[in-house]
């Protein structure tokens, strides 16, 4: 089986590798999968006021299927708001990088990526806004 | 464009060229069958044949007409297994086998044990060895037969075939050996060894695909397997079908040539296996060979390397044809059986890059190769978040240690 021109572009030049300060109140990280099974995935993002995504970061050990997906997917996610990235599906990552039946997976683990990473953010925004409430009611 | 590294030798080889300068006649004016006995070109092949019979013969140590010919090992350890199964089946209906067979092994066990067989399955030791006392045990008065094979595909690890072959001719039950790996690499003896049939295929040893053969005891004791294909009872009746004369021609050399150059090549080979390791144990922090490293195979080398997944390394050096371990090579969603069955986690074996060098391996490949390897390792490290949580719970001294 050989692979796709586009999931060999993202294996050999991923976009967005890295890591974001995952205490940053602004950064929500994602963490899908389970080494046993041999995929995982870290996806990062970051959000400015208007919960726009400014940034976002990724790290897969993985196949090369998992890595490309979760290159494209901070890519797509990159100047979309959480809501707007909340849009996109595996079946669009499975389009994109022409992914078989047997890697679709990687693709459910990669919109997974995102939503647990905008899950975060939206955790930490309502903890925070808990916490401002709290400490006007006790003043 | 990089050179094409072949390091996948367990899985196929590269046809030998003298190999195929012997078979060549048989394709042309030399087509005969060997079952025709009143011409020419009958007596031609059969000739061909006998001489390969003979050749073969000659590296088992067994006599020219305990070869049977068939389509490769998968269907020698069908006929083996399932033959004496119906043949012997009177005298008891227990089979014993063990966790890291191939599959041509353990499928046609599984299917006895929906006919009305009995099998046990030994798991091997760390290092992929059984325990001769637990086989001992597992013999009881209905065992028939017991199939270990010689060594294994994915790890290289070689079973005390002397020992189990004493141990079976001191009970009485007969005893066969997947030899596929290991025929051709390591000397074979069916007499010493006490071995009553062995498998064996002409594609791991530089000889075609689509030919093997069953060697099949005559005496001590007299072997007697029911035929899987039934037709014109060619093969002493076990294996009917005109004879693929070629590719038996093609076995014959395969194996002359091996019984020549064999002592040769295992030292040379494994000198470049023990460079390979060397080269990648220097140059990665924890990487694991799996399986042994004394009762091995000279050519195998299988490692596991930390953080990074198989199916992504061998991406990674496209030009260097390897296996992997990884449940992603394969239509399952499990990794390798045989490193499970070892003990070996499923991180760990998600992990796990098969080397199988060969005869036509240089010392220059070995060097690219760690080189190669080696690089995608690193970068692949690099993008890792196992890699990442396991440096942040080490100190700095072997983070600086990683990121040389």
């Amino acid at each position: 089986m050989a692979y796709s021109d586009k999931v060999l572009d993202h294996f050999n030049h991923p976009r967005n590798i890295g890591v974001l300060d995952k205490n940053d109140p602004n950064v929500g990280t994602g963490v899908v999968g389970a080494p046993e099974c041999g995929d995982v995935m870290k996806l990062q993002i970051k959000v400015d006021a208007d919960n726009r995504i400014v940034d976002a970061k990724f790290k897969t050990f993985g196949c090369g299927s998992a890595i490309a997906s979760s290159s494209l997917a901070t890519e797509w996610i990159k100047g979309k708001t959480v809501d707007q990235a909340l849009e996109i599906r595996n079946t669009d990552i499975v389009r994109e990088l022409a992914l078989p039946p047997v890697k679709i997976h990687c693709s459910v683990l990669a919109e997974d990526a995102i939503r647990a990473a905008i899950q975060d953010i939206k955790e930490k925004q309502t903890a925070s806004a808990e916490a401002a409430t709290g400490s006007l009611s006790e003043s | 464009m990089k050179p094409f590294i072949y390091l996948d030798n367990n899985a196929t080889t590269p046809l030998d060229p003298r190999v195929l300068e012997a078979m060549l006649p048989y394709f042309r004016e030399k087509f005969g069958n060997a079952a025709s006995r009143n011409h020419r070109k009958g007596w031609e092949a059969e000739k061909a044949v006998d001489l390969a019979r003979e050749q073969v013969a000659a590296m088992l140590n067994a006599g020219a007409k305990e070869i049977i010919w068939t389509s490769g090992a998968t269907e020698s350890n069908n006929i083996a297994i399932k033959g004496v199964a119906e043949m012997y089946k009177d005298k008891g209906r227990h089979i014993i086998t063990q966790a890291t067979e191939h599959k041509a092994v353990i499928d046609p066990c599984q299917y006895l044990e929906q006919h009305g067989f009995r099998i046990t399955v030994l798991t091997p030791d760390r290092k992929g060895r059984i325990n001769l006392d637990e086989l001992a045990s597992a013999i009881a008065e209905d065992t028939i037969l017991v199939s270990i094979m010689f060594a294994n595909n994915e790890i290289g690890t070689i079973q005390p075939i002397s020992e189990i072959g004493g141990l079976c001719k001191g009970k009485g039950v007969l005893f066969h050996t997947d030899a596929t790996q290991a025929f051709g690499k390591v000397p074979i003896d069916v007499e010493a060894m006490g071995i009553d049939l062995l498998s064996c295929s002409g594609h791991k040893i530089y000889g075609p695909k689509g030919v093997g053969a069953l060697c099949v005891r005559r005496k001590k004791p007299r072997v007697r397997c029911a035929p899987v294909l039934h037709g014109g009872g060619h093969e002493r009746g076990m294996r009917s079908g005109t004879l693929n004369v070629p590719g038996i021609v093609g076995l014959g050399w395969a194996s002359e040539i091996a019984r020549r150059e064999m002592a040769d090549d295992a030292v040379r080979i494994a000198r470049l296996r023990d460079r390979l390791w060397q080269g990648l144990s220097e140059r990665n922090e924890e990487i694991f060979r799996n399986g042994c490293a004394d009762n091995v195979l000279a050519n195998t080398l299988n490692v596991s390397f930390a953080y990074v997944e198989g199916e992504s390394l061998m991406m990674g050096f496209e030009n260097i044809a390897v296996s992997s371990g990884s449940a992603c090579t394969s239509a399952s969603l499990e990794p390798s059986y045989v490193l499970r069955a070892l003990g070996v986690g499923d991180e760990l074996a998600h992990s796990s890059i098969r080397f199988s060098l060969g005869r036509f391996n240089t010392a220059e490949e070995i060097e690219q190769t760690i080189g190669q390897v080696s690089a995608t390792v690193q970068r692949l490290r690099e993008m890792s978040p196992l890699f990442e949580l396991a440096r942040e719970g080490l100190g700095l001294k072997q983070t600086q240690a990683f990121s040389r």
